[in-house]
């Protein structure tokens, strides 16, 4: 169940303020072609939350999430992290300002160990520099970095396959690796992409379970999500988007019984037609 | 047919220039290829442009050492040209511009325009006499019966393997740290990569460089042991010779290029001494003339290398569960 949160105070409308934002998107447009695929006039993401994008195919909802963190080019707008403006910045000047995403098909570097997939996500080895790897020095923090890694492995319960390539995981492995990978970043959001998408129920508990520790920790979460059980079940606020706009927003509860939800989801005239 | 003749050929070949100079050029490719995925198909571009470097420079009156250092830097220079425009958009992207790029270069540095420099059709010889002079190998044959070399092959071997494995080490230590890691996890994915705040670009530009360069120490040994740099000799073929090298030692290992190297030569020269005796003979019949030897070789050679990328698709040295992993 959501906990308490500031947003109960927070009206349920579209484009409305939140106390303590993080996130904060303006007049954000995409389109391709005579396509507007994203068109969100603005929107808060209230720090330390849950929230959930939803919305039918094709909604944008994968297209904001590639404008926000760097991956697609944005026609219009604005949107900062913390106060930094994160606009025209490349993907990976993003994920070192701390916002990580996972993408929709999971993306593990396959013929790299479970442990060097963790290792590839910390942000702090100079020996990743040329001349730093040349010349050495970088032992000491690969020890640390190391050690992290073994414990975020542990806790998603994949230590043990540290040493397997990670071409040779599951799919529900890769999706558990995908997310302990993201963590080596460090974030202070962590945006997801569909995490559900094709794992079975028992992995998608332990999934929410995970997501939650996230939000417990500190971090903000951002994900999409198709499954509405899920989305009520550890959402602490819903954004609805449709063609591109937020049509809703507001605590999962009031999402649900939204009438302009319904119909995005529907169609808009189910109700005259019968 | 004598075979101990081959054998001591083919051997010659497997030890001697062509194989240390494949090794070299392979260790830049295997670099760029095998560990960071890039295609570039014009790794010969990098091989003609530090020998010019070196033989335009020695001829304009600088000294060898600067005639080097211009060859590399030469290198880098089109390492960074052929890179950034390149190195944004999809990888079939580069395979096309690098093999463009290696041919357009091999029609400037021949063009009349660009002759009181290059030497137009006819190239430039004798720039490496400082080189020899420096030979410190007293007079005489070195090696085991007839497998032996002059002193001034030996000069040029010793150096040669000494160049071999500077790349190596170099290649190896960067492999190894986490500068290596980065790279493999671009070859994988490049939008992972790039979500886990790695600057792929920056990464794969410096990768194309340092293969580039080393690519252009292969360049400069080639002319240096053949006092000679010719326009035609720099063909698309040198790549693929590169490339063959590095898939028979299996991409993405550090000693595949090597072993690559000298396996290639000792096969290739075992072949063609097995098909000139086999004609000189007669026992093709009137099928092939000893003119043929050339083009049935190399028909051999595209057999056998398709037999590898079938049977043994990591190569020597390759981890054959990574590969299985492709088919995934």
């Amino acid at each position: 169940m959501p906990s308490e949160t500031p947003l109960n105070m927070v009206d349920p409308v579209p484009g409305v303020a939140k106390p303590d934002p993080i996130l904060v998107v303006d007049s954000v447009k995409r389109s391709f072609g005579g396509v507007h695929a994203v068109d969100v006039h603005h929107l808060e993401v209230q720090r330390e939350t849950i929230t959930s994008l939803i919305g039918p195919n094709g909604a944008g909802k994968t297209t904001l999430f590639n404008l926000l963190s760097g991956f697609d080019r944005h026609d219009d707008g604005t949107w900062h992290l913390d106060g930094g403006r994160l606009v025209g910045i490349p993907a990976f000047r993003v994920a070192r300002r701390g916002m990580v995403r996972t993408f929709q098909l999971t993306r593990s570097l396959a013929r790299l160990t479970v442990l060097e997939n963790m290792l590839v996500g910390a942000q702090n080895q100079p020996g990743e520099s040329f001349w730093v790897a040349l010349t050495g020095g970088w032992q000491s923090r690969e020890k640390e970095n190391i050690e992290k890694a073994m414990a975020l492995l542990e806790r998603f319960n994949l230590d043990k396959m540290a040493d397997e390539l990670a071409g040779s995981l599951s799919g529900g492995q890769r999706k558990l690796l995908e997310m302990a990978r993201a963590l080596m970043v460090d974030p202070e959001l962590v945006m997801l992409d569909e995490p559900m998408a094709g794992v079975n129920p028992a992995l998608t508990q332990s999934l929410l379970v995970h997501i939650q520790a996230l939000r417990d920790e500190g971090m903000t979460v951002i994900f999409i999500e198709h499954d509405m059980d899920v989305v009520q079940e550890i959402s602490d606020w819903v954004v609805v988007m449709s063609q591109g706009k937020i049509i809703a927003e507001g605590p999962p509860a009031h999402i649900a019984a939204n009438p302009a939800v319904i119909d995005a989801y529907l169609g808009r005239h189910h109700g005259e037609h019968g | 047919m004598d075979l101990g003749k081959i054998l001591i050929d083919a051997l010659r070949a497997a030890l001697g220039v062509p194989a240390a100079a494949y090794a070299m050029s392979a260790i830049g490719l295997n670099l760029q290829f095998g560990y960071t995925g890039l295609l570039n198909f014009g790794h010969v571009a990098s091989m003609a442009v530090g020998a010019y470097g070196l033989a335009i420079t020695v001829d304009l009156g600088g000294p060898m050492w600067l005639g080097l250092i211009m060859g590399i830097v030469a290198a880098l220079l089109l390492a960074l040209l052929l890179g950034v425009p390149t190195l944004r958009l999809r990888a079939d992207y580069l395979a096309i511009v690098t093999i463009a790029a290696g041919e357009i270069l091999r029609f400037i540095v021949r063009s009349q325009w660009a002759a009181p420099f290059t030497g137009g059709i006819f190239g430039i010889q004798r720039f490496a006499n400082p080189f020899f002079a420096l030979n410190p190998i007293p007079p005489g044959r070195y090696g085991v019966g007839r497998l032996a070399w002059d002193a001034r092959s030996a000069w040029v071997l010793l150096v040669g393997w000494a160049l071999v494995a500077l790349s190596f080490l170099l290649v190896a230590r960067l492999i190894r740290s986490p500068w290596g890691r980065a790279i493999r996890a671009i070859r994988e994915d490049e939008d992972a990569a790039m979500s886990l705040g790695k600057n792929v670009f920056g990464y794969k530009l410096q990768s194309l460089m340092i293969g580039g360069a080393i690519g252009a120490l292969s360049g400069m040994f080639l002319a240096i042991d053949q006092q000679n740099v010719i326009p035609d000799s720099y063909i698309p073929l040198l790549t693929f010779y590169a490339f063959t090298v590095v898939i028979i030692g299996g991409p993405g290992s550090l000693k595949g290029p090597v072993v690559g190297a000298v396996v290639f030569w000792f096969l290739f020269e075992l072949l063609d001494g097995i098909i000139s005796s086999a004609i000189a003979q007669g026992w093709t019949g009137n099928l092939f003339e000893t003119t043929d030897v050339g083009a049935v070789k190399f028909v051999f050679f595209g057999v056998g290398l398709m037999l590898v990328m079938v049977f043994r698709p990591q190569g020597m040295f390759g981890k054959k569960e990574e590969m299985l992993l492709d088919a995934q």
